[in-house]
């Protein structure tokens, strides 16, 4: 059940998708966001999503992958679809009891779940195809020139790259532990809400202790292979641009701003 | 007699749809009758796992079925219920799953959730704490409190508290010492013997699985590679190996025994037996 949810996961592949600079990706999604939500009309829409669709199809990433981790979140996307639908002022085209459907609400939601769906595939694109590792490092020199301010880029970069490692880690002690309460007849699908939260008791507990344990094993071990910050510490893999991330950006940057412009125009 | 458990044409996939598909078990047949002792081995990623968790209804066979005195666990909801309730299942390292405020009340758990009556209840957690020999006063002490070895001894009792027809332990003794193992693996025998239980046990080592089940089931790539009697499987101590499993160590000794010329029989696994055997080749005499 659990091991079903594939938010924040990482398919490993050897397409141009993966092969990009962390930090090209991570700017990418960026560049893509504002493209996205600069959009206003059809044109605009369109070159979006046909941005992102090549993006998926270079990664070989396959849709249903993509369509099963919005699933989660289904419930928002028709949510904020219906709300536009009926809230949305203009010219009315269907009326019932309190109800008013317009052409413009027809309009707003359709984009509004595109939007949204968009949005979500686009940043899945992200994980999906960037290590968590590679991730962080590339947040890290992303962000290294805010070190001039004291932020502590490194510390904040280490916790987000530990935190990504434990999530798979995570959700398989927590299946593990459901399973194990279930085996003894805990029933979570039936009952009053305050039933069913105060069944949650038996996961929460031994998952917090397990998290706990864990957080103090993992410390110790760094510890004892010298671990003591980001100063003076040397990676593995050196992040360097490659001509393919110039390619990428300036592709990205040429969509943003051709969006940004046609908006202009009400497209 | 109908089999107390019976698997059929058991089949699960993994991750259906997604890059990392695959099928954990394969056509697994299987029958358990009532008060046997069973021992399931395999290598790491054989499907042992999966297939316990069949067992008592916590995974949906992908194909296939599980049934319980003939019956489809899956036939109506209530059953599959009922089914938790009469397999009893210990994961492996069980202790991380305690969470009560008292040893009292985690091992109630179970017999709780059963609807059963304080009565009853209190009878059942002081019976399965002395199965498991968790001395009176441990009771209302935090699970929390107690060492390594206590806590599995509570978790498992948590599970015997519901008396259940089959107890499925999955590595019961994994990370304890030689005292803790022998303990914990002499309460699942009183158990068994009480209550006329099917065990059916997971394990790594060989040793322990030679000195107490009746039958062996060996799986290998989500399929039951062999099953039967322990001095059967052992005697095919080759195979057993190509799979990546040990065969117990007296085993091993004899084997080489043959190897070197020695005409002894291979077929032994415990240091008893090897007794004997040895005894017989020199005639009745071993210290002559």
């Amino acid at each position: 059940m659990l091991k079903d949810i594939t938010l924040g996961q990482f398919f490993p592949g050897n397409t141009i998708v993966h092969r990009l600079d962390p930090r090209t990706k991570l700017i990418l999604v960026i560049v893509y966001i504002v493209a996205l939500f600069s959009a206003e009309g059809v044109v605009t829409y369109a070159l979006v999503f046909a941005a992102l669709a090549a993006v998926v199809a270079l990664s070989k990433i396959k849709l249903k992958v993509i369509l099963k981790s919005m699933k989660p979140l289904l419930f928002i996307i028709l949510l904020t679809g219906l709300l536009n639908l009926f809230y949305t002022q203009g010219t009315p085209l269907l009326s019932f009891w309190i109800f008013t459907i317009t052409r413009e609400g027809i309009f707003n939601a359709l984009f509004m779940v595109l939007r949204i769906a968009m949005l979500l595939a686009g940043t899945f694109m992200l994980t999906y195809t960037t290590s968590p590792i590679s991730l962080t490092d590339g947040l890290e020199k992303l962000l290294n020139p805010l070190k001039k301010i004291k932020v502590p880029v490194h510390e904040l970069s280490m916790m987000m790259c530990i935190a990504l490692r434990f999530i798979p880690t995570l959700i398989e002690e927590t299946d593990k532990i459901i399973n194990a309460q279930k085996a003894r007849g805990a029933d979570f699908e039936t009952g009053s809400i305050i039933r069913r939260a105060k069944a949650l008791i038996p996961i929460l507990v031994p998952l917090f202790i397990s998290s706990f344990r864990r957080a103090d094993e993992l410390a110790v071990a760094m510890e004892c292979r010298c671990y003591h910050g980001g100063e003076g510490r040397t990676r593995l893999k050196e992040l360097h641009y490659q001509p393919r991330d110039y390619l990428a950006l300036t592709e990205g940057l040429v969509l943003a701003v051709a969006v940004i412009v046609l908006a202009q125009f009400g497209l | 007699m109908t089999p107390i458990l019976e698997t059929r044409d058991l089949t699960h996939t993994y991750g259906v749809g997604t890059p990392f598909e695959s099928d954990a078990i394969q056509q697994v047949n299987l029958t358990f009758a009532r008060g046997e002792f069973v021992g399931i081995i395999g290598h790491t990623g054989s499907g042992k796992s999966t297939l316990i968790q069949h067992l008592n209804g916590l995974l949906k066979p992908t194909s296939g079925d599980v049934l319980l005195d003939g019956r489809s666990i899956w036939s109506d909801k209530k059953f599959t219920r009922e089914t938790r309730f009469r397999v009893g299942l210990v994961f492996q390292y069980p202790e991380y799953q305690l969470f009560e405020e008292t040893v009292y009340q985690d091992i109630a758990f179970g017999p709780k959730n059963m609807g059963l009556t304080k009565d009853e209840i209190d009878r059942r957690v002081r019976e399965a704490a002395g199965f498991v020999g968790i001395p009176e006063e441990n009771l209302q002490k935090s699970p929390f409190e107690l060492s390594g070895g206590q806590k599995r001894r509570v978790a498992i009792a948590g599970v015997i508290a519901m008396e259940p027809d089959v107890l499925i332990l999955d590595e019961p003794t994994a990370g304890l010492d030689p005292v803790g193992r022998e303990g914990i693996l002499s309460n699942i025998r009183a158990y068994q013997a009480a209550k006329n239980a099917t065990v059916i046990m997971v394990s790594h080592s060989m040793e322990e699985i030679a000195s107490n089940v009746s039958r062996l089931i060996v799986m290998n790539h989500g399929k039951v590679a062999m099953t039967g009697a322990p001095r059967e499987v052992f005697a095919r101590a080759k195979e057993l190996i190509s799979m990546g499993l040990d065969i117990p160590q007296i085993t091993q000794v004899f084997l080489r025994l043959r190897d070197m010329g020695v005409g002894v029989d291979t077929s032994v696994y415990t240091v008893e037996q090897a007794l004997e055997s040895l005894k017989k080749l020199r005639g009745g005499k071993l210290h002559a």
